[in-house]
């Protein structure tokens, strides 16, 4: 073999390997172009919530977000599904839906029709927003889609990642927890329960409920992050750390008005409205924020119309799990968070 | 060997940051394309001002003799004068020209150049959601230097209704952006990625932040207002078109017909109570809003195709669109103005002021404003500026009479032919009476008597009135024929765009359909009343009679199904009886 032949024979294969090489890095490559779905096939995963409501500034609808195949979607936790609800789906399709649970604190809600194939968000695929990445947001902001319209897209990128407290109304307060923050201008009726997506069409979280920056007053774009709604898709499931409303159980040891470490007014009549009337000083009442003369008015979202309903409600209730009282103080309502542990 | 594959290993790893570096090279070069697409687009945009400094907002240049597209709203409390800035630079004087205050539209004339830059229509139906666009306009009138703002965004939604307030500012079939559109934006140009022209902004969803943009904003589609051009441009107040039917969606989620006027032409075609409505103006419609969709992007007296189910037999009509108000009711609320302004133009620029009523005193107007009036607008009764409209039908008129060569068209008119079926026909016209025969059944005009009575042949909705008419205003004009004016373009049975002119007199109405670029007349109706089927006469096979151009096949179509062919055989002009 000539000198040149050598030379050759070494460089086809060694240029085979090179291809070989770059071939692999370009099949791995996360920056390298993966077929993106389109805007309108996105949409397809969105849904039009409609429900209770329908006063001024309280409107009746607001957005779903598709999670599963069989039909569950995460939504807003609000007034709107108080009385049921009517999910409407990107091509006109109308289904009752069913309240699978909810997550207080996260202010979720998961519901289930009955659909298959439903074009969804898979939750559970690891993506972590970023701050400065841009992004679309899908909502029926304004009610304004109906029956096959879909909802709307706005554009937006990242702003912020962090913790927010948030505030609906003059002293009550929301959500409270990690939070995607965006430019778009997302805080606007209907678009609770929208999501949040990256330019590949992958879920960045869900839009939360039109509150404040507790901080600053000011109207806050937030979304949950996908991977708190994972979270609290995954404990609705599990029942886990949740007392849901329905749950008729009588705990084996369940809160009391000592462990709480209040008193109630005296029980003059048969149903004599449930008036704080003394929290002992550091107890576990006293540091949720109750004060006496708070009126109950809810634990964890189901009205007490009374101190026998409110004792009632405590003896459903695990001394071991968190829940909610809402009070009504001077002219506000404020809810806290208690734990007797 | 292994030397190779490591070194090769090592470029690969650099192919990550190779990436990275074309993303931003590549965004670089999207920044500098987006910069000169919206340099394209500023020129053509101005910025309205009322001629007593009380508002303004925005507007788009459409052709390079000043006409200009604006929402109503804008120039309602500016009345017929206004100013216009240029991103040049210069304030024109303007004056309106037409309105369409239902859809919230409205046409202006810049004066003093006839080269304005101009905007690119764009066809609005190609649009998808997730499509870049920009809006450019005067929010808040804070350009003082008459330099217009860009804001830049997508599409967020199509074919979007939002309801009118009161019958007026509605919003159908109408753009979502999330574009900044605020106070003062109204009636500038939405654009899409290339420059074009795809709408008028005009309206957004405002709640507790007051009336400033929170990322929703609507614009009228480019396609709704080619539809209204015509008439705009004719200076008149242009009306919404409506069927004359109500819908509403059945328990399967059809459209069907819930109510209908049998007044209307939709019910003369054929249409009934409980009928499917399947297509409209060729687009299928599948709910009760996509119809409403529909039916708001067409002007009064609009002809749409109609697609209509009935047990299992699928019908397809031609429908002549009638309009949404009575004539009075649409002046009486175009007098009294919106009821609740979307976006006001903001005076002193705080966006939290409540908009200001505008009072219905008459305000003096200054000199240079006076001078844009005395020159430029015509005040009538029905119209938004008669200037234009009569103008526009002297230079219908005359083209067509130039291209037909009337001037040798005196005295009698007499054809002769036959009918498809073979019957003889004689037809006299003349200036005091006039004659047909059909066969062996001859009519005569009697021209004291009422014109509206007179609708011989039976069910031909006046064929012979019609004609006698239509020799009189071939031999003297309009102005010798009655009360005649521009009803702007509509299209006739085949869609095809016509000028139209309208002759009011002796109690009966008569439109006359020309061909824009031929000039030709290719129809005309002849309508009695508004509650009956008019005498429509399709002209064509148009032959030079003594140097006149004359049509030789008469097409009439009457009531219920009436069809005559007439086939001209001889044509006389101006003979001695």
């Amino acid at each position: 073999m000539s000198r040149q032949a050598k030379t050759l024979g070494r460089v086809e294969p060694t240029c085979r390997a090179i291809v070989f090489v770059l071939a692999i890095f370009q099949v791995t490559d996360n920056t390298g172009q993966a077929q993106t779905p389109s805007i309108s096939d996105v949409q397809t995963r969105m849904a039009k919530v409609y429900g209770a409501g329908g006063l001024s500034r309280l409107e009746s609808w607001q957005t779903a977000t598709a999670i599963s195949d069989d039909g569950l979607f995460v939504t807003a936790w609000s007034y709107v599904l108080d009385s049921g609800a009517t999910v409407v789906l990107d091509d006109g399709r109308r289904f009752t839906a069913e309240l699978i649970g909810h997550h207080p604190q996260k202010e979720l809600a998961l519901l289930k029709i009955d659909v298959t194939e439903q074009p969804h968000f898979e939750i559970n695929r690891n993506r972590t927003a970023e701050v400065g990445e841009p992004i679309f947001a899908m909502s029926n902001v304004y009610g304004v889609a109906t029956g096959n319209e879909s909802v709307s897209v706005q554009r937006g990128v990242v702003a912020a990642v962090g913790e927010v407290q948030t505030q609906r109304g003059r002293r009550t307060f929301g959500y409270s927890g990690p939070a995607l923050i965006v430019d778009a201008i997302i805080n606007n009726p209907g678009a609770a329960g929208g999501a949040i997506t990256d330019l590949n069409g992958e879920l960045l979280g869900i839009i939360g409920r039109e509150s404040r920056n507790a901080a600053s007053g000011l109207w806050l774009n937030f979304a949950i992050p996908r991977e708190q709604v994972a979270l609290a898709v995954e404990e609705i499931h599990s029942g886990k750390a949740i007392q849901t409303t329905t749950d008729r159980s009588i705990p084996a040891e369940p809160v009391t008005l000592e462990l709480l470490g209040m008193r109630m007014v005296p029980e003059i009549v048969t149903s004599t409205p449930p008036w704080i009337e003394h929290v002992v000083n550091g107890s576990a009442a006293w540091k949720a924020g109750l004060r006496s003369d708070d009126l109950i008015v809810s634990v964890s979202q189901v009205p007490t119309a009374s101190i026998t309903h409110f004792l009632e409600q405590l003896a459903h209730i695990d001394r071991d799990s968190e829940f909610f009282i809402m009070v009504q103080r001077e002219d506000g309502f404020l809810e806290f968070q208690v734990d007797v542990r | 060997m292994f030397l190779w594959l490591w070194f090769a290993t090592v470029a690969a790893w650099q192919f990550p940051v190779a990436a990275q570096t074309d993303r931003l090279s590549d965004a670089r070069l999207a920044e500098s394309q987006r910069i000169e697409v919206i340099a394209s687009a500023i020129p053509a945009t101005t910025g309205i001002f009322s001629t007593d400094g009380s508002g303004g907002g925005s507007g788009v240049v459409i052709s390079a003799d000043g006409y200009a597209l604006t929402n109503w709203h804008v120039v309602d409390p500016c009345g017929a004068a206004m100013y216009c800035s240029m991103p040049d630079g210069q304030v024109y004087d303007a004056v309106l020209v037409g309105i369409d205050p239902v859809g919230d539209v409205a046409l202006i004339k810049l004066q003093g150049r006839d080269d304005f830059p101009v905007a690119v229509f764009a066809d609005s139906d190609d649009l998808k959601v997730g499509d870049f666009c920009f809006a450019i306009g005067n929010p808040f009138l804070l350009a003082t230097n008459f330099q217009p703002s860009v804001s830049w965004g997508i599409v967020s939604g199509l074919h979007r209704y939002q309801y009118p307030s009161g019958t007026l500012l509605e919003y159908a079939n109408c753009i979502q952006t999330d574009a900044a559109i605020n106070p003062g934006n109204s009636g500038g140009g939405l654009f899409n990625g290339r420059g074009e022209l795809v709408g008028i902004n005009g309206r957004g969803s405002f709640e507790k932040r007051g009336r400033v943009n929170v990322g929703i904003g609507y614009a009228i589609s480019i396609n709704q207002i080619k539809h209204f051009l015509g008439q705009l441009k004719s200076g008149l107040i242009v009306d919404h078109a409506t069927l004359g039917a109500t819908v509403s969606s059945n328990r399967l989620g059809r459209v069907v017909v819930q109510d209908i006027l049998t007044s209307s032409d939709a019910w003369r075609r054929g249409i009934r109570y409980g009928d499917e409505i399947i297509s409209l103006g060729g687009r299928q419609i599948t709910s009760v809003n996509e119809f409403k969709n529909m039916l708001g992007i067409f002007p009064a007296d609009w002809r749409v195709p109609i697609e209509y189910r009935r047990d299992d037999e699928i019908f397809r009509i031609f429908v002549r669109l009638a309009s949404v108000h009575s004539r009075e009711k649409l002046l009486d609320i175009v007098q009294r103005g919106p009821e609740e302004p979307e976006i006001d133009p903001i005076p002193d620029g705080k966006p939290d002021i409540e908009p200001q009523i505008q009072p219905d005193i008459e305000k003096p107007l200054s000199k240079r404003a006076r001078a844009i009036v005395d020159t430029w607008f015509e005040q009538r009764d029905g119209f938004a500026n008669y200037q234009f409209n009569r103008k526009h039908t002297e230079s219908v008129w005359s083209a067509f009479h130039d291209q037909a060569q009337l001037s040798s068209l005196n005295g009698k008119l007499r054809l002769s032919g036959h009918e498809e079926n073979g019957l003889s026909v004689q037809i006299v016209l003349d200036d005091e009476s006039s004659g047909l025969q059909l066969g062996a059944t001859a009519h005569v005009l009697t021209p004291d008597s009422e014109l509206a009575k007179q609708l011989e042949p039976a069910g031909s909705g006046g064929l012979l009135s019609a004609l006698h008419l239509w020799r009189r205003m071939l031999v003297r004009g309009p102005t010798g024929s009655g009360d005649v004016y521009s009803l702007g373009m509509l299209p006739d049975w085949n869609g095809e765009l016509r000028e139209v002119l309208v002759c009011n007199s002796d109690g009966v109405q008569v439109r006359y359909f020309f061909a824009p670029d031929s000039r030709q007349l290719t129809a005309l109706e002849f309508w009695s009343s508004g509650e009956n089927d008019p005498c429509e006469i399709r002209l064509d096979d148009y032959r030079p009679v003594k140097n006149v151009q004359m049509p030789h096949r008469f097409t009439v179509i009457g009531e219920e199904g009436f069809l005559k062919v007439l086939q001209i055989d001889e044509c006389t002009i101006g003979e001695s009886p």
